[in-house]
């Protein structure tokens, strides 16, 4: 498999030379497959999201380079690569729900039925096909962040990233937009790239779970996650449970860093 | 969403229209019910307040506060002894003229303002630099500008120059501001997410203008586009007075005024009339925004 995205030698400093200047990353080495979900967990600043930031080219490395699909992470933006879902869904609420998700169509010059078609598509995806019509702010945050996912996917990037897209959702609802997130992934093939609080979340979604530690922001430790097909069984699966408790003590082990070896994987199976 | 409420529950268009006229018509009535109750209390106690020798605030003989109903009766009888043409007549030609100085002034206000605020949008340098002039500006009176710009109105080598349009630009003069200030807060408010979206999308910095900054500012335009209707009503009125210009309300109410003690009812008729002008001029705003912002969350005020 050829690595979709590869993050060599990567380090980020915040306002350098000055008084408040903050190391959020160092050494960053990390490479994910095509096709692969690769979670990133760990403790609040440990980089995780500003990590996901320097892969989607929002914001640029002090050290190291960033590769997407063999370019830089700025030509991939350009080439419309990248499909983005974050915490709130962000939604234009002056826009129905399939003018929101056709917006970046719309950006890239689509003809207007040809939107409406994709866009119809799209929430048939996310179960949300009926409500086409309807505003932003007449939806439950669960159907929002389904639409913001259904706009993640307008433009058929490659690859997705997504920074606790999950985060403000009940746990019945995050546990569906999970299972929703695997069959969209394995329908569309798209690399992702999923930054999240939540260890059940983590193993459950992941092929790799890519454990981070903080004050400096580095990657502590890399768990692989080999569950096979994911669906609601899975959840209470022994090797689930077995997954959840390996990336538990890697990251009781990060906040500590010194107690593990660097770079130790631990693999389940 | 916590802070957003659901629309209240619509209303038939013609119920909600009869109650406006209800309302209207209610307002005048509790006016000249004060009106005529006050002038009747001073009758009673020859201009004093009851119980005291200390005199009221305004006299209450007929000229300084001319009878209620004979107000309203002034608009239908003649401008002035002889002329077959009511009132009122006179009043409805000159609003349309102040009326037409007016929109164009706001127009040219919009499209002024919403340049400036685009400017200043693209540079911090441009802020800063143009912002204390165009407060500055606004410090400068009206009155000391408007022949200036009559002045040069009239020395303006095209021929199809007329006096009214210098009249429209006084008036762009007072609507522009609101508009730049407002239009400015709206393009800088949608946030970190919505912008870093677009920049996902590689939007363009026109894209991002057109379809996230210029629609998330509207509910920060119509604000400043009720203030820019009012303020160019009396940019319009001001500027016909200092112009000179014949045909407006501005000229009338001079007019009028000046032929207060004669006649004072007139003067009283063209002021609601200007009123009224700057009512249904800030009406015709709230229609657009009824327009422009169809479908979103209403705040519950």
């Amino acid at each position: 498999m050829t690595a979709a995205i590869s993050v060599t030698g990567v380090d980020m400093v915040f306002n350098p030379g000055r008084r408040n200047e903050v190391t959020a990353l160092t050494g960053i080495d990390l490479a994910v497959a095509d096709g692969e979900l690769v979670s990133l967990i760990g403790p609040s600043g440990c980089g995780k999201s500003t990590l996901l930031r320097l892969v989607g080219d929002l914001e640029t490395p002090t050290n190291g380079s960033i590769e997407v699909n063999g370019k830089s992470a700025r030509q991939a933006r350009l080439d419309h690569d990248y499909g983005m879902a974050f915490q709130s869904a962000g939604l234009f609420d002056w826009r129905t729900v399939s003018a929101n998700v056709e917006l970046p169509l719309e950006l890239l010059g689509w003809e207007t039925a040809r939107r409406r078609e994709r866009s119809r598509e799209l929430l048939q995806l996310v179960h949300l096909e009926d409500f086409a019509g309807h505003r932003p702010w007449e939806l439950s945050g669960g159907m929002q962040q389904r639409v913001a996912i259904a706009r993640a996917l307008a433009m058929k990037p490659g690859i997705l990233l997504m920074d606790e897209p999950f985060g403000a959702l009940d746990e019945m609802t995050r546990e569906h937009m999970q299972t929703e997130l695997v069959r969209i992934k394995a329908e569309t093939g798209a690399t992702v790239v999923f930054v999240t609080h939540s260890v059940p979340e983590a193993v459950f979604l992941s092929n790799r779970v890519v454990v981070m530690s903080p004050r400096p922001g580095r990657i502590a430790n890399v768990v692989d996650v080999a569950l096979g097909e994911r669906g609601d069984a899975t959840r209470v699966d022994d090797r689930f449970f077995a997954a959840v408790t390996a990336v538990r003590s890697a990251l009781r082990g990060s906040a500590a860093p010194m107690a593990t070896a660097p770079g130790m994987e631990v693999a389940v199976e | 969403m916590t802070s957003t409420a659901y629309a209240r529950p619509q209303l038939g268009l013609a119920r909600r229209a009869l109650g406006r006229v209800g309302l209207v018509v209610g307002a005048v009535v509790a006016v000249g019910l004060v009106w005529t109750g006050y002038k009747a209390m001073g009758a009673a106690t020859g201009g004093v307040w009851p119980g005291t020798s200390r005199p009221l605030p305004v006299p209450t003989d007929d000229t300084t506060l001319p009878p209620f109903l004979g107000i309203l009766r002034r608009f239908g009888e003649p401008q002035r002894t002889g002329d077959p043409i009511p009132l009122w007549q006179y009043l409805v030609d000159a609003s349309f003229f102040t009326f037409r100085e007016a929109v164009v002034g706001v127009l040219a206000g919009i499209v002024i303002g919403l340049a400036l605020a685009v400017l200043m949008l693209r540079s911090r340098w441009l802020e800063r630099g143009l912002l204390p002039w165009i407060i500055v500006s606004q410090t400068v009176p009206l009155i000391a500008l408007a022949p200036v710009v009559v002045a040069w109105g009239n020395q303006l080598p095209f021929g199809y120059w007329q006096a009214w349009m210098s009249v429209a630009v006084i008036a762009t003069y007072l609507t522009f501001f609101p508009v730049t200030v407002n239009a400015l807060r709206g393009l800088m408010s949608p946030g970190r997410l919505p912008l870093e979206l677009m920049r996902s999308y590689a939007a363009s910095d026109r894209a991002t203008l057109l379809k996230l900054r210029f629609p998330a500012s509207v509910p920060y335009l119509i604000p400043a586009l009720k203030l820019a209707a009012t303020a160019s009503v009396v940019g319009a009125i001001v500027g016909e007075i200092s112009a000179g210009l014949r045909g407006g309300l501005g000229r009338l109410i001079i007019d009028y005024a000046q032929q207060y003690l004669t006649d004072p009812e007139r003067l009283y008729c063209a002021v609601i009339a200007a009123g009224v002008l700057g009512i249904l001029f800030v009406g015709l705003i709230d229609l657009l925004d009824r327009v422009l912002t169809r479908g979103r969350p209403r705040e519950t005020t």
